[in-house]
């Protein structure tokens, strides 16, 4: 299993924090679609969201697969580490 | 269709190798009220509950697959360095003679996963207050394995668990409310 720097750990928490974000503003513009404050709020850590997913990428692989992220070459999709072993 | 994303939806660490720990946690990786039994349940109900809550149906139990992964995450780590006797002690040989550290969905006494555990009954508010009953019983799950825990970087990720099941019961309850509006609205035809 490869070693990640603690790069990794920073970059991934950032991912994980925006995502925290959109999850929450998701359930609640499901119970709540007229917030218009809130869609604001959504499509702005979308955005953030897309920033990040490439940093991330760019430097430790595809986060998504079915075309839903770009591969480098050897296909590095299927390379360690997985979530659950950094 | 689902798409997989190669991370967890919150940071999962353990302190040490603790296989007594992973036998509580097991209990929300394969028990009644716990992450499988949560994620079946309601994207099993979504095709028969009206439009306006389907969306919220499908993206809790989206949520809680996120959640099953970072149980198996916990278990995964509390177990993998524990040797025959770590085990023993932990009395938990009765899961490792038949799935040496493999994962599997069964709670803590060792019942395995049915779907007996859920139900679907297409009435929406029986749905729904399943659905409600289910994040407070998952929530005092969380509750009684912390209580059960002296793991500071387990507790983290497990206090983040049970804060999620508040959110959920809470708008499931507002999904009641939606359909109990709609259902008092006079229609004009």
């Amino acid at each position: 299993m490869k070693q990640v720097p603690a790069e990794y750990y920073q970059l991934m928490e950032q991912l994980q924090a925006v995502d925290f974000v959109l999850v929450e503003l998701t359930l609640y513009l499901d119970t709540h679609n007229d917030d218009l404050e809130a869609i604001n709020q959504f499509n702005h850590y979308a955005k953030e969201r897309k920033r990040l997913k490439k940093a991330f990428e760019s430097q430790f692989g595809p986060l998504l697969q079915f075309g839903n992220s770009y591969s480098s070459y050897p296909w590095n999709w299927d390379d360690t580490p997985w979530p659950w072993q950094v | 269709m689902w798409i997989y994303e190669k991370k967890l939806q919150y940071p999962v660490r353990v302190s040490t190798c603790n296989p007594r720990l992973a036998k509580y946690l097991i209990e929300q990786y394969g028990g009644a009220d716990g992450e499988l039994s949560a994620a079946l349940r309601y994207l099993n109900q979504r095709y028969s509950i009206p439009d306006k809550v389907i969306g919220l149906l499908t993206d809790i139990g989206t949520e809680e697959f996120a959640h099953l992964e970072m149980i198996a995450t916990m278990v995964y780590k509390l177990t993998k360095d524990a040797t025959p006797e770590q085990i023993k002690a932990a009395g938990i040989e009765d899961h490792y003679v038949n799935h040496d550290k493999g994962l599997f969905y069964h709670n803590a006494a060792g019942v395995p996963w049915t779907a007996a555990f859920i139900q679907t009954k297409g009435d929406p508010i029986a749905d729904l207050y399943e659905d409600i009953a289910a994040e407070e019983k998952a929530r005092a799950t969380y509750q009684w394995i912390i209580n059960m825990s002296d793991d500071t970087d387990l507790n983290d990720g497990l206090r983040f668990l049970r804060e999620r099941e508040i959110i959920h019961s809470q708008r499931f309850r507002e999904a009641v409310e939606i359909l109990k509006d709609e259902q008092g609205k006079k229609k004009i035809f």
